[in-house]
């Protein structure tokens, strides 16, 4: 058992619980303290672009505004709805922020700098992920309001639809990188992938954004819906917790597509972690900048598109992807990255020319 | 929902956006910086000149609400109205002016100033003294050419915004 | 599957039905410009019938007009569709001119052209952003609309001194002469509002999202607009090219070169169209009034107490959002004897039941702001 753990980690001085004590600590201070500063960053990036500015009042540069809306949040009163499900109203945000936290133990910071480096990294991920839709319904059926339901459920099945072209978008990088490890993924990643899989980035990218709630799919919390939302009867910090999760998913999903897209940590002349975190932050600024710019989708949009859009490029861009592999294995990378980009264009142009809603008026 | 465009609407849009990131903000920081508001602005105050006031009332019959209040007694020594009373109710009033212009001794002005909230209803009422000129209540502009001529000139967000498109 | 098994054959059908239900779109809610409610009735997420209740901001305008002397009702006009009162204050104007006999000086025409126009514009500025704010597009066009209808609201803070309610237009004219600066800034201003609204629409025109939210829902089709006598961007939208500025034209819109936009299927995303359409027409109006602008008086002799003789007038104009008239009885006093307003977003909103059954929820509130009413002008 210790020859094994030495294998396991042959560069740390201290046994396996000082290390994993140390990432622990690093991981929740990294996504709390980012987080906070994606709030911020977030407010004022779609301000300037709103032509106004943000926040610039509570210390210098309006730096200081989510302490300070996390200082109101705590003062709030705890409302739990009468009839409501009292266990399970309280225990909705901790499942929903759990998860959110655990994702970030196989997300490398740096070379070999991550909590564990499973062998089965992304398979973990995507399984992780998946359980945050289990604490949004616990919202949503807690709250004893038939709008709170029904905004859960319709969340609860665009995850489910938009989980199946990411898997098969991961599936192609995992082909390409050889591995799931999510080491191993950075490591293969000599040419970013994002050239390489230019269509599996586009289907990732776009169904994760359905699956964090963010715009332009952010039907559930828009309030120009009569459909308040999971979180109508949350308060307080309950209500804080969701939106941590929220806006932790957010960073999480930044974090994958750096690690699996844009070669992670490695750069050229900055350390490797500084490399990732301005990666992340890029990421995270073309998410607010589509959020933006571009109005929202209808749920049966929603769902059309993630269907009849997304699932047949996914299982395309996989069938390529692997003949590609198979039938051109000594081939020069960079030959595939023009002709990748190339089958991809004239993809997206000949589904979008035959993409039909099939949805129209009903007769009354 | 058909793909006509094949993303380029998006597209055209995020460039639009990303431009803005560009831009200055045209945002006024209110309360350390104020713009100049023009000249002939109808502010939140009534003003009174005692002295060119003769008390005929045009005012108080021009006003839609009613707002204004005039009590004057006959002086038969100096052949003229006394102006008891002139009292004006701000909490009223919809300062839209009518009884500036129809002044014919040009005794009234609206108020240059527009912060003039209070904390007491009563506090609106003003009568005699208090709707005379002074440091604070400064006259404006509006149906006076000539107050309007020593104001200083409006700030336009036309000069302000120099984005470039 | 070869043939029907016998259980096929002898079960009928079972339709399960569920009960419609009847929500209540609150008077106080995000989306509804103003205090306005609908009781819906859904059948699932499907509207099935739709019951407008208004009524929530009366505040008895007609009424109280009759206390007021015929210029004392002028800033009255002002709060009927406060996002446009230069119209409300011109119609009224009208109204009267007509009834008493009162010519306008020629400078005083051109005057309350470029300020109808550039009311105009900032009205379809509001009305088109709010529109596109209920589509989910998070503020950005409200915020960058908002921003031009501020160098607009500069200008007329300049010309009569207020923002919002401007109490500009006398009988026989207007208050007061425009400053010396207000020339060289609309100059400025029509240089640069072409550029703007070609940002808008790139910003949104061609926007996948959009045109899948907005084309093809909420349809009024023609001969229901015509029955209904809509009138404005709604009517045209459908495809009737009625603008009372040609058809019945007031004040001095005969010199004046432009055309009328119309659409095609009369769904929102033709409403929004006509709109940003008639936003350019709107800047070749005032481009041609800023040329010719005469010298002269800009307010004919007219005391502040008019007395006009007994009879009645009705004065009507081409309001942002349709066709506003004002009926007024007089009977030779000081006050009118009868003030009644055609409010043409009362009138457009008798279509709003046609257009949503058989839509969903989510259109609902995207119908409701492509029909741009402002509830002032609907409840009075």
């Amino acid at each position: 058992m210790a020859m094994a753990m030495q294998m396991l980690l042959p560069d740390w001085p201290g046994n396996f619980w000082a290390h994993w004590g140390v990432f622990v600590v690093i991981i929740f201070v990294f996504v709390l303290a980012t987080v906070m500063g994606f709030i911020w960053f977030e407010r004022r990036a779609m301000a300037v672009m709103q032509a106004r500015l943000g926040p610039n009042r509570v210390g210098p540069f309006g730096f200081l505004q989510p302490v300070a809306d996390v200082l109101k949040l705590l003062t709030k009163e705890d409302v739990v709805p009468a009839k409501g499900d009292r266990w399970v109203h309280w225990l909705a945000p901790v499942v929903a922020v759990a998860p959110m936290l655990m994702i970030f133990a196989v997300v490398p910071f740096q070379s070999g700098a991550l909590l564990a480096d499973l062998n089965i990294g992304i398979l973990y991920i995507v399984a992780i992920s998946s359980v945050t839709t289990v604490g949004v319904f616990m919202a949503g059926w807690s709250s004893n309001n038939k709008y709170s339901l029904l905004g859960a459920m319709r969340q609860v099945a665009s995850v489910v639809s938009y989980e199946i072209p990411v898997v098969l978008s991961i599936i192609g990088v995992v082909l390409l990188a050889g591995s799931l490890s999510m080491q191993q993924i950075v490591m293969a990643q000599d040419i970013p992938f994002i050239l390489l899989q230019p269509l599996g980035f586009l289907l990732f990218f776009i169904g994760a954004l359905a699956e964090i709630n963010r715009a332009p799919f952010d039907l559930m919390e828009a309030d120009s819906e009569i459909v308040a939302g999971f979180n109508t009867e949350y308060s307080g910090m309950k209500w804080g917790l969701l939106f941590l999760a929220e806006y932790g998913e957010a960073l999480a999903v930044s974090a994958i597509v750096t690690t699996l897209f844009l070669s992670g940590w490695r750069g050229p002349v900055l350390p490797p972690w500084l490399w990732f975190l301005v990666k992340v932050g890029l990421v995270f600024f073309v998410i607010v900048w589509i959020r933006t710019t571009v109005p929202r989708v209808r749920i049966d949009q929603l769902m059309a598109l993630a269907w009849k859009f997304l699932l047949p490029l996914a299982v395309i861009n996989l069938l390529i992807t692997a003949v590609e592999i198979l039938a051109w294995p000594e081939v020069s990378l960079w030959v595939m990255v023009p002709v990748n980009i190339a089958i991809m264009i004239v993809l997206v142009l000949l589904w979008s020319r035959f993409f039909k809603l099939g949805w129209g008026r009903v007769e009354v | 929902m058909k793909f006509e465009r094949y993303g380029i609407g998006i597209a055209k849009g995020l460039r639009v956006t990303i431009r803005h990131l560009l831009r200055r903000p045209v945002t006024t920081q209110y309360p350390e910086q104020r713009l100049n508001t023009s000249r002939r602005i109808r502010g939140n105050e009534l003003i009174w000149d005692r002295e060119k006031c003769t008390g005929c009332a045009t005012c108080a019959k021009t006003c839609p609400q009613g707002s204004i209040h005039i009590v004057t007694s006959v002086s038969i020594e100096e052949n003229k109205y006394k102006v008891e009373k002139f009292e004006v109710d701000t909490g009223y009033c919809i300062f839209c002016g009518l009884c500036v212009e129809a002044c014919p001794y040009e005794a009234l002005f609206m108020g240059y100033a527009y912060e003039r909230a209070r904390y007491r209803r009563g506090e609106l009422v003003l009568a005699n003294e208090g709707l005379l000129a002074s440091e604070e209540r400064k006259p404006s502009g509006y149906a006076h050419p000539e107050i309007a001529a020593t104001l200083p000139k409006q700030t336009l967000l036309l000069d302000k915004d120099r984005g470039k498109r | 599957m070869v043939g029907k098994s016998k259980a096929m054959e002898t079960t009928k059908e079972v339709v399960i039905k569920a009960e419609p239900f009847v929500v209540n779109i609150g008077p106080a809610h995000p989306s509804t410009h103003g205090v306005f409610r609908m009781r819906t009735t859904l059948d699932g997420e499907v509207i099935v019938d739709m019951e407008p209740v208004f009524g929530y901001l009366h505040r008895g305008i007609e009424k109280l007009a009759e206390e007021r002397t015929y210029t004392g009702v002028i800033p009255l006009t002002d709060r009927l569709d406060y996002l446009a009162s230069m119209s409300n204050n011109l119609a009224y104007c009208l109204a009267v001119e007509k009834l008493a006999g009162i010519l306008v000086p020629e400078r005083a025409e051109y005057i309350r052209v470029i300020m109808a126009e550039l009311q105009r514009i900032a009205s379809h500025l509001i009305a088109v952003g709010a529109f596109l704010n209920d589509c989910g597009a998070f503020m950005t066009p409200i915020l960058y609309m908002l921003r031009e209808r501020e160098k607009i609201l500069d200008l007329f803070e300049m010309a009569c001194g207020q923002r919002l309610t401007y109490n500009y237009m006398r009988v026989g004219g207007v208050s007061q002469d425009i400053p010396e600066e207000f020339a060289p800034a609309l100059g400025k201003f029509l240089k640069e509002m072409p550029g703007w609204i070609d940002e808008y629409d790139q910003l949104l025109k061609d926007n996948e999202i959009l045109l899948a939210r907005a084309k093809g829902v909420g349809i009024l089709p023609r001969e229901l607009a015509v029955n209904i006598s809509a009138s404005g961007p709604v009517l045209r939208a459908s495809g009737v090219k009625w603008d009372i500025r040609k058809a019945d034209p007031y004040s001095i819109y005969d010199r004046f070169e432009f055309d009328i936009p119309t659409g095609t299927a009369g769904d929102c995303y033709d409403r929004y169209r006509v709109r940003i359409e008639e936003m350019r027409q709107s800047l070749r109006i005032l481009e041609q009034a800023m040329k010719d602008l005469p010298k002269g008086e800009v307010r004919s002799d007219v005391p502040h107490l008019i007395r006009p003789p007994a009879g009645e007038a009705y004065g009507h104009i081409e309001a942002p959002r349709g066709d506003l008239g004002f009926y007024l009885v007089s009977d030779n006093s000081i006050a009118p004897y009868r003030f009644h307003v055609r409010a043409p977003t009362l009138i457009n909103l008798t279509a709003l039941r046609d257009m949503m059954r058989g839509w969903k929820v989510a259109d609902l509130v995207i119908i409701f702001g492509s029909i741009d009413i402002c509830l002032a002008e609907v409840d009075r």
